[in-house]
């Protein structure tokens, strides 16, 4: 079983309840394997003693009925993790250990799953490319040259490189799409309110949301599964039933309807994309399905609607941070405000910096009409779009960025070009639906790109049921050399 | 609208420039009786160890998000409908952003500008008739934790015990005139609370706090004066020292022809005078907006037409009540409905006896020794149902007035039925006329020289004589049938 961890999440599973493989072995060939990849700089945090302890727990007495029996997971570190470092990626939280688990870890770990450790992602999940990361950035495996996306980078590239079965991701405008998309596997970010935000380090609040990052639609199912359902905990957690995605899932999608919305061809998009959304839509009709086109007109302000929204909730809620109560404290100044101001300008980077910076202004007297008010306002119509266009279609596709990864520092000193990698992302947060980000091919120079499939609320069955009819049809395949090792 | 009677209004500052009145408005924050925190499970009870009843939503750790406890809700509907005021079927919770090491989100979760309670009225008694006093709006909020800078020389410690709890925080509109019509609006707005068991009121814990906004202006002004606002004072007193000195400080400002300034100010107990804190520029800009980890609160009117249903009766109904139901004059209504408990007694304890002495009792020497003992009703040594016998004694003519102040003393130490006590001392009044007779005819036999000189005209020795029977019966004799009883043997 060399191999083993090449395999989908489903596949592993089968195996460890076929006890082809113990779970103590599994967790030992991807230790092998996050051991001989430092390079991806992956991994702010491992705990390989805690997880060969819980595999050997499992071994001894096997349950073979849950979601997750048995496999080991690493996850994104903004989520917190009872006795486990957990940093956001930041050096205001560098030394934070949590005496709680989030509620979204804590069901993968109720469904037979363990911890394996935590994945870097860009400071407080701001970023598109995880060069934002006070640890550093990662590295995308399909070339050593290449971001991994962001904010979600640790979790994309940990994923394509084989040193976790599956994992999760958060998404505020793209976080999980956008690095899935770079790194050819899936990403979906569920409909806002499905999976709870309690335990979560806060970027956004009214945007966030948890999802899974998986080799497979079929992956991605299993764990929706496992890491969605009501808390009380989080207020804006929607109460419904739970849902069994995966034993839902389907492949006929015969007389669906696809929306093509006109607003996501944009100016400067490479022929690339043109061509691969091309491709989607005829795998999509062959299928069976009926192609649509529709206006989202409001698409042009989703962008800046968002950078207006996100910043502001950041620069309230990351006001927590600030060297009293726990984390990073500076040990200059010699009064509060001096210690704030130097636990802060110590403790952030740049980027959180620039958006606590714009968030504070936008939300400052004098200017919260023009801009937070307005982009509320915004944000309704967007939503209204969507609800629109949803009376005609059943699902939306879209590419899900506007290029392939780029090259670590291309965009760095640039902020405004890193924002618009969010383009096609955006809308979807804004609006609060739930949308699959899918590997359907690579661009000239062999990277990946993902189209996007966007449901309405709470539709997460059918665009995976899609997204799994897409991916039989697709004959996408990651190739990726362990150049690394 | 004022209604003039007896006395006459008459709270104003003269200056060369005229006669001024003072425009008061009050912001109250009253602590919501409940067992938890408004957002979180830690409870809320007063005088524990620093730092022990902090939750993690309480201290702001990452990842910590906030959920509503609905019967901190319940609370604020109450008292907003005890205020006869407009219950909002949708408000919102919104973040006001400041950095200050008690608060540990960095923002302190409010409502700004959707409330839960919109315009009411708070009607007051005050000597020159009945005033109102309107309500701007209540709205929740979380408290921030305490400061405590003189522990240590040179660090401050930061108790976050109060950190989360639920504030109601009630605008008047500016509405009061006078230190006494505040001393007036907080003990009435502490009365309807307390009746509702919304908030106990308590200003030594903190419970009631109150921000003061204070402008002056000539007399006749329809236009107000620039307001300055005292911050955070918590005691009744206070605001008075406040207010007058703040008032005060006003009037010769403007009478030395300068200006005031729109400013935060804070009250020094100790000096007795008010601070600039913070001028309005210096204005914290606190960035309101709708805190996007809560939804907006809906409430079902059924909801608060069932809490509506539910409310007790409140001191204004019950005080016509007792004017109707119980004779009672207003002054005396008034007095017995101030707190929920005190009318309780009074009631139980007027079903049992007389009910205007009951009142007169109650007032005088009930409340002296509660007072004296520093003891609140609830926990009187007299029951309501020993104090309405003893009532009932004095009625009936059993004991007279003056012994009845003895058994009372006894009761008091004892806590002894007071028919007990009268019958195990022999305190029963001599009320039998042939009795009496008899023993007044004896004093009169013995003091011949007495009654000639009474006879003769000199009037006065009919004390001597009351004295003589108190001192052979030992002072139970009826004073009343002594007095008739000596008039009539006299004269023959």
């Amino acid at each position: 079983m060399s191999n083993i961890t090449n395999l989908s999440l489903s596949e592993i599973l089968e195996s460890i309840k076929s006890k082809k493989i113990s779970s103590l072995e599994l967790t030992q060939a991807y230790i092998k394997n996050i051991e001989n990849a430092k390079k991806l700089n992956a991994f702010v945090t491992t705990t390989f003693d805690q997880a060969l302890e819980n595999a050997k727990k499992f071994d001894n007495k096997p349950n073979n009925e849950q979601l997750l029996s048995g496999i080991p997971l690493a996850v994104k570190d903004l989520f917190c993790t009872e006795n486990v470092k957990t940093t956001a990626g930041s050096n205001i939280l560098n030394n934070f250990v949590p005496s709680y688990e989030s509620t979204v870890t804590k069901n993968l770990w109720n469904n037979g799953a363990f911890l394996l450790g935590k994945l870097n992602c860009d400071e407080f999940a701001m970023g598109s490319s995880n060069e934002t990361s006070f640890f550093g950035n990662v590295i995308n495996p399909i070339g050593d040259h290449l971001v991994p996306g962001g904010s979600s980078g640790g979790s994309s590239s940990a994923l394509a490189a084989d040193l976790t079965p599956a994992t999760i991701g958060t998404d505020t405008g793209g976080s999980i799409r956008q690095p899935a998309s770079f790194t050819g596997t899936v990403g979906l970010k569920p409909t806002y309110g499905l999976c709870s935000r309690w335990g979560i380090v806060a970027f956004a609040s009214s945007l966030d949301q948890a999802g899974p990052m998986t080799k497979t639609v079929n992956d991605c199912s299993i764990m929706l599964e496992a890491m969605s359902g009501f808390d009380e905990k989080d207020s804006t957690s929607i109460n419904k039933k739970k849902e069994t995605y995966s034993k839902n899932l389907k492949d006929n999608i015969k007389g669906l309807k696809i929306g093509i919305p006109k607003e996501y061809r944009v100016d400067n998009m490479p022929k690339e994309i043109d061509e691969l959304w091309e491709k989607g839509k005829k795998i999509l009709k062959d299928l069976g399905a009926q192609l649509i086109d529709i206006s989202l007109p409001h698409t042009k302000y989703a962008l800046p609607t968002y950078y207006i929204v996100a910043p502001a909730e950041a620069s309230s809620n990351l006001a927590r941070y600030d060297g009293v109560r726990y984390g990073y404290r500076s040990q200059k100044g010699k009064d509060l405000i001096e210690m704030y101001e130097n636990t802060r300008s110590e403790g952030f980077g740049d980027e959180v910096k620039r958006r606590i910076l714009i968030g504070t202004y936008v939300l400052s007297s004098g200017y919260y009409d023009a801009y937070y008010l307005k982009a509320q306002k915004v944000r309704q119509l967007i939503k209204k779009d969507f609800d629109d266009s949803f009376t005609k279609v059943d699902a939306i596709l879209t590419p899900s960025t506007p290029s392939s990864a780029f090259k670590i520092g291309e965009k760095t000193n640039d902020p405004v070009s890193m924002y618009l990698n969010d383009i096609f992302t955006v809308p979807v947060n804004l609006a609060g639906l739930p949308a699959l980000s899918l590997p359907a091919g690579l661009d000239k120079q062999g990277y990946p790109l993902g189209l996007q499939l966007i449901g309405k609320a709470l539709d997460e069955q059918k665009i995976l049921n899609i997204g799994y009819a897409f991916e039989k049809n697709c004959g996408y395949k990651n190739e990726i050399k362990k150049w690394w090792s | 609208m004022v209604v003039m009677s007896k006395e006459k209004f008459d709270y104003f500052i003269n200056g060369e420039k005229g006669k001024y009145e003072v425009v008061i408005g009050l912001e109250v924050h009253a602590q919501v009786l409940s067992n938890s925190k408004l957002f979180s499970g830690s409870s809320t009870k007063f005088g524990a160890d620093p730092n022990k009843q902090v939750s993690l939503i309480d201290s702001a750790f990452p990842g910590m998000l906030p959920v509503i406890n609905e019967e901190c809700v319940k609370q604020a509907v109450r008292t907003g409908l005890g205020l006869n005021a407009k219950i909002n079927n949708y408000s919102v919770f919104d973040r006001k952003n400041y950095f200050y090491a008690d608060l540990p989100q960095g923002y302190q979760i409010s409502q700004y500008k959707n409330p839960i309670v919109g315009e009411g009225k708070v009607l007051l008694d005050m000597p020159y008739g009945s005033k109102e006093i309107g309500i701007e709006r209540l709205h929740l909020e979380q408290d921030a934790g305490k400061s405590i800078h003189d522990m240590d020389p040179s660090s401050t410690y930061v108790d976050l015990n109060r950190s989360g709890i639920a504030l109601m925080e009630i605008v008047s509109k500016p509405d009061l005139r006078s230190p006494d019509e505040v001393n007036a609006y907080i003990k009435k707005l502490r009365t309807i609370m307390r009746y509702l068991g919304t908030c106990d009121g308590n200003m030594q814990e903190g419970s009631l706090r109150a921000d003061v906004n204070v402008s002056v202006r000539i007399v006749g002004d329809k236009k107000f004066g620039t307001r300055c606002e005292i911050k955070n004072v918590n005691s009744i007193k206070f605001m008075q020292m406040a207010i007058e000195y703040e008032a005060n400080r006003q009037v010769k400002l403007l009478e030395e022809g300068k200006q005031i300034d729109q400013e935060t100010r804070l009250f020094d107990t100790k000096k007795n005078e008010t601070r600039s804190m913070r001028s309005k520029e210096d204005a914290h800009d606190y960035r309101y907006f709708p805190d996007p980890d809560l939804l907006p609160l809906k409430l079902e009117q059924k909801l608060i037409d069932d809490l509506k249903k539910s409310l007790p009766e409140l001191p204004d109904s019950k005080k016509e009540r007792f004017i109707q139901e119980y004779g009672l004059n207003s002054y005396e209504a008034n007095v017995l409905v101030s707190e929920k408990e005190i009318s309780d007694y009074y009631e139980e304890a007027a079903k049992l006896s007389d009910k205007k002495l009951v009142a007169t009792w109650m007032m005088g020497d009930l409340f002296a020794m509660l007072n004296d003992k520093a003891l609140n009703i609830s926990n009187s040594p007299i029951s309501a149902k020993n104090f309405a016998e003893l009532v009932q004694s004095i009625k009936s003519g059993d004991i007279s007035g003056r012994i009845a102040k003895e058994v009372f003393e006894i009761m008091v130490e004892s806590g002894d039925n007071p028919k007990k006590i009268i019958e195990s001392k022999g305190m029963k009044q001599q009320s039998d006329p042939k009795e009496l007779e008899k023993m007044i005819n004896e004093i009169l036999l013995k003091n011949k020289d007495k009654v000639d000189q009474y006879k003769a005209g000199k009037e006065k020795l009919f004390g001597f004589f009351v004295g003589q029977v108190m001192k052979l019966s030992g002072g139970k004799a009826n004073p009343q049938l002594t007095n008739e009883i000596l008039k009539k043997l006299l004269k023959g």
